[in-house]
Order: structure tokens, then C-alpha cells, then sequence
């Protein structure tokens, strides 16, 4: 597990480096992207459109901020990650037509986006989920917000950070996804651990004496 | 009283409660209880897989940060939950739902909380925390004149992961150990686990899901079950949860769960149903005390 500190916009020798486990700080330009916005991305791309920024070799990091306005534009609160399992059904595709090299999130991604990821040069990384506060402090500006309209949380917000991390890559280029790597080994033990659980309730559970 | 009433709240003592509410959320959003924190820090202890030691590490980290700069522990300030205790002689009883309106319009520009109330239909956001329905807010009436309200702002995250469960009666509880460790499965890294994981059994459908949020989110960790019965076998289920081995973020490691907490309501004899609500490591929970010298106390 090697720790990398890398400089956006990514290559796809930066992105090829890494492996599942390590360690990545990223410095640069980061943008912020939910459900709307992906759904918004891909139909301007449909419609021969360009992105309001341009991400080829950028970075989607999955986040709703906290943000306040100030007298000369945005200073952001908190901004951990958002579920990025929601955005699955989009990512594989947005890492196709628009040349993202990053995605951040938590709670990992399927297989459509492990493929995409082993066929484009990508990874997925997490960033500590609920940890707001902790990511705030590595976001040094607000460069600019796109699509208020979807409403704050699901706007595009573009950010400059630095040293923006720990983000543990959770799928590399590779093919190797290990929070479903992780899961598909908990659901093995399911049927043992369940199996445990009623036999407990079977022996300790009299309700003729619970009655009384 | 309908969804969209919004009755007024002004006078100053008004004012002095509506802002031991803003007070209150404040100290939910920007303050890890101190059982959650402990139970972290047990975790952390414990834990000899280096992933998820570096992610416990980086969540204390984060809420000792949240504390010193009294920014919120995470961006999802959730949709606001008020369990409210009203003592029926309370005289703030009247005003206080225009009290509740009005403290979550002002923490939310105040603290600031992040907007997230959004129309179903219209997908309009209106900025405030506030809409048809919202804040939510549960009244049980208590006798006396003393006010509690537990303020609870509950992310999005942990709440998406919820299930509901009618099983066939017969079944009974051994039904329940298959349906709380598959939620946990489905759930996986979702909910931003280490959670506490609420299970309501018995009542209406609803009410299964009401008890077992409040069991997540309210009962604090490390408080024993009263039945000696579910007290055993909350224990059992969190040994028997954290031995799959998912993890802190779905990394792996010894902690997935820091506590299960069940509750329960008599039932109809055609239904079993069994509510599970996921609350996420950010606990955010306080209580305000509102007694009827007028006094205002927060706590958490």
C-alpha cells in the first residue's frame, strides 16, 4: 500500500500507478457532482454540447457541500462525500465521454464502473464518509459554481485543494473493486451467522415463560 | 393542524426558545455525543486492520475538528427530526410548533445547515429545511408543564439503507436475525458504518419504523435494554454482525456496528412487522428542556 501525491488534471500513467489500498493526496482542481448534475452532464454530451469545465483528466468528487456566501463569492463549511452508489447508473459513461481519470465518493461503486475504470484508465477513491469537517479543510477556494439551479447540494461546485485527503483507492484500473471484494466475503457468512442467531432465539426464547 | 399551517411565534420569550433550538441543533450538528465518541474510540482500539484504522482515525480526527472550529462533522445536515415530550400544561404549548418552523428557517442560515428539503413532485428546493411535512416533527403528550425536545438532524445516507419487513407471523422472531443481518448486507458501506443499527418490531407498519429510529438515533449507546431478553440479544446480534467482517466504510476490520437497539409495540395477529433503521457513526442528537419557570436547558 503506497501513498501518491498527485497534480490535476491526472494522465493515465498517474491513474495506471495506483492500486486498490493505496493512499492518494490530490492537489488541483476538484469538482463536485451528484445525481442531477451526472444526469446533467451526459445529456449535454448527447446533445454535441461541452461541460461548463472541461474534465478531461479531472476529477468527480460525489458532494453535496455546506457553503456560506460572502461578500466576493463562497466559502465552503463542509464537504465529506455523498453516496456514490446512486450514481452508478451514470459514472461508466461519464468516464467514457468526458475523460474523468478520479471519481470520489463512499460506500463504493459496481461492476459497470469497475469496467469503465479497467477500460478508460480510472479509479474510484473514498474519502472517509461524514468526515465534513475534514475535508472543508483542505478546500482552499471556491473557483465557481455551475447549475445553482438543481439547488446547493446538487450544483456543480468547482473547487481548488490541496493535499485533498487520505482518499483510499477502493477500484483501481486493474479490475479490482475491494469493497465488493469485501461484501462478497461478509455474504458468505451470512446463512452460518444467521443460522447461529435463530438457534439462540430457539433456546432462550420461551414465550410460555416470558409470559409468566 | 395540516401539512402546510405555519403559525406564528413572535414574543420574546418565544424568541429565547426558538433560539435554545438553534442552540440545540448546533450543538447536534457541530458536537459528536460523548457515547458515540467513546464507543469510536473503543473501536479504534480494537481494530488491527490498517484500513479501517486509518478511516477511525480520520472520522476522530473529523470530530475533533467539527468541535474546534464549530463547523458541522458532516455536510449532510439532514432533514431535522423533533421528538418532542409536551407537558399538556405547558404554556409555550400553543406557540411551539411556530417555534420549531421558525428555529430550523434560522439554523439553517445561521449555523449554516445545508438546504435539503426538496419538493417530490416539483423538485424545488425552497432553502430553508422547511416544506410540506418538514421539519418532521413527533408529538407525544406527557403530563405536567416541562417541554423535551430531542433534535435530531438524521443525514440521508444512513436513512436510504431503511427496510421494512412483514413477515409471516408463524415465523415470529426467528424470522428477525435473517432480516436485520441481510438489511446489513444490503446496506454494506452505505450508511457510513460503524452505525447503530435501530429495530422496531410490532405495531403498525409505521410504527415499526418510528420505534426503530428512535432506538437508532435517540437511545444512547452503552444504555442497557430493560427486557433482559432483547437486552441478550441485542448483544448477540452485534457480535454476530461485526463477525461478517464489512467494516469501518466496508473496508473491513472487527467493528461494523457500534450497537443494535431494539424496541418494541404489541402487534395485529395477521402482521409481524419489523421496522430497521440505520444511524450512521455522525450521530447527530441534543435535547432541549424547557421547564416551567421558563428555563432553557441543552444537553446531549
Amino acid at each position: 500500500m503506497a501513498t501518491y501525491h498527485l497534480r490535476t488534471p491526472l494522465s493515465e500513467e498517474d491513474v495506471r500507478r495506483l492500486r486498490v489500498g493505496d493512499i492518494v493526496y490530490v492537489t488541483g482542481i476538484i469538482v463536485t457532482a451528484r445525481d442531477s448534475a451526472h444526469r446533467r452532464l451526459l445529456e449535454i454530451v448527447e446533445s454535441g454540447g461541452k461541460p461548463p469545465i472541461e474534465l478531461r483528466g479531472g476529477v468527480i468528487y460525489h458532494c453535496g457541500p455546506v457553503v456560506e456566501k460572502t461578500p466576493t463569492g463562497w466559502r465552503v463549511i463542509a464537504a465529506g462525500p455523498t453516496t456514490s452508489a446512486r450514481m452508478e447508473i451514470y459514472e461508466a459513461e461519464v468516464i467514457e465521454k468526458l475523460g474523468v481519470r478520479m471519481i470520489i465518493g463512499k460506500g463504493g461503486m459496481g461492476e459497470k464502473t469497475t469496467r469503465a475504470c479497467r477500460e478508460y484508465g480510472a479509479v474510484y477513491t473514498i474519502f472517509t464518509g461524514g468526515a465534513g469537517a475534514l475535508a472543508a479543510n483542505a478546500i482552499k477556494e471556491v473557483v465557481g459554481v455551475e447549475w445553482l439551479d438543481l439547488g446547493i447540494p446538487e450544483a456543480l461546485w468547482i473547487f481548488r485543494v490541496e493535499e485533498f485527503g487520505p482518499l483510499l483507492v477502493a477500484i483501481d484500473s486493474y479490475g479490482r473493486n475491494i469493497i465488493s471484494e469485501n461484501m462478497a466475503r461478509a455474504r458468505e457468512k451470512r446463512d452460518q451467522v444467521v443460522g447461529r442467531l435463530v438457534e439462540i432465539i430457539k433456546s432462550k426464547h420461551n414465550l410460555r415463560e416470558l409470559g409468566k | 393542524m395540516g401539512l402546510d399551517d405555519s403559525p406564528g411565534a413572535s414574543t420574546s420569550y418565544n424568541d429565547e426558545v426558538i433560539n435554545g433550538v438553534v442552540e440545540a441543533l448546533r450543538l447536534a450538528v457541530t458536537n459528536l455525543p460523548p457515547d458515540v465518541e467513546s464507543a469510536l474510540r473503543k473501536a479504534l482500539e480494537a481494530e488491527e486492520n490498517p484500513a479501517a484504522r486509518a478511516q477511525l482515525e480520520a472520522i476522530l480526527r473529523n470530530v475533533e475538528i467539527a468541535r474546534r472550529t464549530g463547523r458541522p462533522i458532516c455536510q449532510d445536515t439532514g432533514l431535522i427530526h423533533y421528538y418532542v415530550e409536551a407537558g399538556v400544561e405547558s404554556p409555550i404549548l400553543p406557540s411551539l410548533r411556530g417555534i420549531l418552523l421558525e428555529a430550523t428557517r434560522r439554523a439553517t442560515k445561521t449555523i449554516p445547515l445545508r438546504p435539503n428539503t426538496v419538493d417530490p413532485i416539483r423538485h424545488v428546493n425552497p432553502g430553508d429545511n422547511t416544506g410540506r411535512g418538514v421539519p418532521i416533527i413527533h408529538w407525544e403528550l406527557v403530563e405536567g408543564d416541562r417541554v423535551r425536545i430531542h433534535v435530531v438532524p438524521k443525514g440521508g445516507g444512513s436513512e436510504a439503507v431503511s427496510v421494512l419487513k412483514l413477515p409471516p407471523p408463524g415465523r415470529g422472531l426467528e424470522a428477525l436475525p435473517g432480516i436485520v443481518v441481510d438489511a446489513v448486507l444490503d446496506a454494506g458501506a452505505k450508511p457510513c458504518p460503524p452505525t447503530i443499527v435501530g429495530v422496531g418490531i410490532g405495531g403498525g407498519a409505521d410504527t415499526a419504523l418510528y420505534i426503530a429510529k428512535k432506538a437508532a438515533s435517540l437511545r444512547k449507546l452503552g444504555s442497557k435494554n430493560p427486557d433482559p431478553f432483547l437486552a441478550g440479544l441485542e448483544e448477540e446480534l452485534v457480535n454476530a454482525i461485526n463477525s461478517l467482517g464489512i467494516g469501518v466504510m466496508g473496508l473491513g476490520g472487527k467493528t461494523t456496528v457500534l450497537g443494535v437497539h431494539i424496541d418494541y409495540a404489541y402487534r395485529h395477529p395477521a402482521n409481524y412487522p419489523v421496522g430497521i433503521v440505520f444511524q450512521c457513526w455522525a450521530t447527530r442528537r441534543a435535547l432541549v428542556e424547557i421547564s416551567p419557570g421558563g428555563s432553557i436547558r441543552i444537553t446531549q
